[in-house]
């Protein structure tokens, strides 16, 4: 059984106009879910490896990226 | 969820002025997230700075935010909190604002306990102005005021706070984002000064310099030299020179100013 | 029948200044002790409990300061008092008062100068300072008592025109009237003018915006308009903006809220002056000097008057002007080397010679130097 089957979906919500490109969320997520795009975003790799550890909102200086629950 | 946090910012003013990889933002998100726990209300809450990278945060808060002169925020606050004791007064202020030109305010309103929450964003520089030496910036680093390297011993914020009177004291860093939002609560539930140093990084103004690595190098930086009040109690001094000590570190009881004084009211009126 | 007994008291300028304060409905001060003006600070420590006010002596003068600007964006009416060198210290706070402004008194009773000087001797060294003394251009009113009576009427204007057009004031006084004693008969009511709250909802409510007179409704801090307040040029929402527009109107706008209303807050007092032709232009301690003077140059048959500016600073040019159109002579004395006697000669404007009286030995210029002068120009 997949582990993360009991997890609501997450909706990883990005604001790329505030993102200043800074790497940061990259570096922290345990999951590679994320990486920065052609122009340097934050953009998305693959959301279903997403545990929702929130450790890219809370580590994202310019609140470019959040973790909203989906209500299901 | 951001969702959330919204509210308490202003947003039409996003993105920041900071520089990409600032830790300033990290910072003022953990602020953010212990409002909310609080669910302090905005009206009755005022977020006052000094001048700074660190005091532009108060700028992009919906708050009351009053954004003062170099230094001086402790000392517009007091006269918030006097004045208005039923005030949330939180203060937000920098290394250098905070302990060389604000020394005197700082120490001074500690020495009372007055009800003040402060978060002081230490990136061991004066970044606004390019990248000057402050009291926190560690002998042997280079400044463009220090280019042969500054010789200046280095305060120990929290230690000064506590030796001046503060009745909670504690350190975090950007990477213990949700360690230093619990701090920050219980300092704002602490009725008394209370200190919260946030160790955050300056990747333009410090860490180029310094060759410290980019952002991402400097936020791990912060993990790897870490260490927990319990941990540190098991090490000896030379170990934990380049350490950062993190944790509450002091909690005391002690009787707070604007209480005082609401006594000596109290009493000039039963008098007169 | 009834009759009123009126209380006259003896008292010292410094005390009638913390009364006026009081009866204003001044509710904080925060101070440091300087002499002379810690009387002050020591009757309001005393006094403001009772009224249910704060009192806090701070750990230095530009602590004080930024206590009363705080406080009185709670709501409260605020003032602080110094001297000399404690005012050097105030002015980037004054300054940022100015920019933000917040209303507030700024009591200097001015001794000897420059630098620590002279503790306990007068001068009138100050004057300039309180116009110029913050950097940049920007608004200020300066009030200058010359009795004790005067100490407690004219801290209550002070107070009253600090609210209505947001913007610090300076009570500039010296330490002969701060420490002579007269008797006085205080009223027990005083007008009191507050600052214009907002009239819209916070949603549409601006806190930068001027109305008609040049000044915005002012909130308080907790009064649910929560708005931005910051010495950085600013948009009319309190936002830090640097356009060469938004600067422009902004430093114009506060330089104008205080000159566009000048006739409303300069004020003076001439005596003997319908058919002078010799006029003494004299404030302060002073004055007290110079009226003596005049009136003993008149028992010599001299036609002479006197002009004491009540306010300062914005100079009263206007009228300056239109007397120098009328007179032979202007007597200036000062305990300075000159800093009213320049404004006097420029609002003059070269018509009449403008001779100076001028004093900076620590001691109150006496009526005997001021009536050789009059002899001397007649």
């Amino acid at each position: 059984m997949n582990s993360l089957s009991h997890l609501k979906p997450a909706e990883i919500v990005l604001r790329q106009k505030w993102c200043k490109s800074c790497g940061i969320c990259v570096a922290l997520c345990p999951k590679r879910v994320l990486a920065l795009d052609g122009r340097g975003k934050i953009s998305l790799v693959d959301t279903s490896l997403c545990t929702k550890c929130r450790m890219c909102e809370i580590h994202c200086p310019d609140f470019a990226i959040s973790i909203e629950e989906v209500q299901s | 969820m951001l969702s959330q946090l919204e509210t308490y910012l202003r947003a039409e003013k996003l993105p920041h002025i900071w520089c990409p990889g600032c830790g300033n933002g990290i910072v003022l998100g953990s602020l953010v997230r212990a409002i909310d726990e609080l669910n302090l209300d905005q009206d009755q809450t005022v977020i006052v700075s000094g001048i700074g990278c660190s005091s532009r945060a108060a700028g992009y808060l919906d708050f009351n935010t009053l954004h003062t002169t170099h230094g001086r925020a402790l000392a517009f606050a007091t006269g918030v909190k006097l004045a208005k004791p039923e005030l949330n007064v939180i203060i937000l202020t920098g290394d250098g604002d905070c302990t060389a030109i604000g020394g005197n305010h700082f120490i001074h309103a500690a020495r009372r306990n007055i009800d003040l929450t402060v978060v002081v964003f230490n990136n061991n520089i004066y970044g606004m102005t390019g990248g000057q030496y402050s009291p926190l910036t560690p002998p042997g680093k280079k400044a463009t005021t220090a280019p042969h390297g500054t010789i200046e011993p280095n305060f120990d914020i929290p230690r000064l706070a506590q030796a001046a009177g503060a009745t909670y004291v504690a350190r975090s860093t950007s990477y213990h984002a949700a360690q230093l939002t619990n701090l920050i609560i219980a300092g704002i539930r602490n009725k008394g000064f209370s200190l919260i140093e946030a160790v955050t990084a300056c990747p333009v103004g410090y860490g180029r310099k310094n060759k410290l690595g980019n952002a991402v190098d400097m936020i791990l930086w912060q993990k790897e030299k870490a260490v927990s009040v319990k941990q540190a109690a098991k090490m000896e001094p030379a170990e934990l020179a380049d350490r950062i000590i993190i944790g509450e570190l002091y909690k005391g009881e002690a009787p707070e100013y604007t209480a005082m004084y609401d006594q000596i009211i109290a009493n000039a009126k039963t008098e007169g | 029948m009834s009759q009123v007994v009126e209380m006259a008291r003896l008292m010292q300028g410094n005390e009638a200044i913390a009364e006026g304060a009081l009866a204003a409905g001044v509710r904080f001060f925060a101070g440091y002790p300087i002499t002379p003006s810690t009387e002050v600070a020591e009757i309001m420590a005393e006094k403001l409990p009772a009224f249910g006010g704060k009192f806090i002596q701070m750990e230095d003068e530009i602590a004080s300061m930024a206590a009363i600007i705080g406080a009185a964006l709670t709501g409260l009416k605020t003032m602080t008092a110094t001297s000399g060198p404690g005012f050097s210290l105030k002015q980037e706070n004054i300054g940022y008062a100015c920019m933000a402004e917040v209303p507030c008194v700024v009591v200097n009773v001015q001794r000897s100068g420059p630098s620590t000087g002279i503790a306990t001797a007068p001068a009138q060294g100050d004057v300039m300072q309180a116009k110029w003394g913050t950097h940049g251009d920007h608004p200020i009113i300066a009030l200058c008592p010359a009795s004790v009576r005067e100490c407690f009427d004219i801290t209550v204007r002070a107070v009253n025109l600090a609210e209505k057009y947001r913007v610090p004031v300076i009570l500039l006084t010296d330490e002969v009237v701060g420490h002579t004693r007269e008797r006085v008969v205080l009223p027990d009511v005083v007008e009191q003018i507050n600052r214009k709250k907002p009239n819209v909802p916070p949603e549409h409510f601006y806190p930068y915006r001027a109305d008609e007179d040049g000044v915005p409704p002012m909130a308080s801090f907790g009064d649910g308009y929560r708005h931005h307040v910051t010495g950085l040029v600013h948009d009319e929402a309190g936002s830090p903006a640097a356009s060469p527009q938004v600067t422009e109107n902004l430093v114009r706008r506060l330089v104008d809220k205080i000159d566009r209303n000048a006739a409303d807050i300069i004020s003076y007092e001439e005596f003997m002056m319908e058919d002078a032709e010799i006029v003494v232009f004299a404030y302060g301690g002073v004055a007290r000097s110079a009226k003596r003077a005049v009136k003993e140059a008149r028992q010599l048959g001299l036609k002479v008057g006197l002009f004491r500016p009540v306010t300062l600073w914005p100079f009263p040019e206007a009228r300056i002007e239109a007397v120098a159109e009328k007179i032979k002579a202007f007597i200036v004395p000062e305990m300075n080397l000159g800093q009213l006697r320049l404004e006097v000669e420029r609002a003059a404007k070269g018509r009449i010679p403008v001779k100076g009286v001028h004093r900076v030995n620590g001691e109150l210029i006496p009526p005997r130097e001021i009536l050789a002068a009059i002899k001397e120009v007649r």
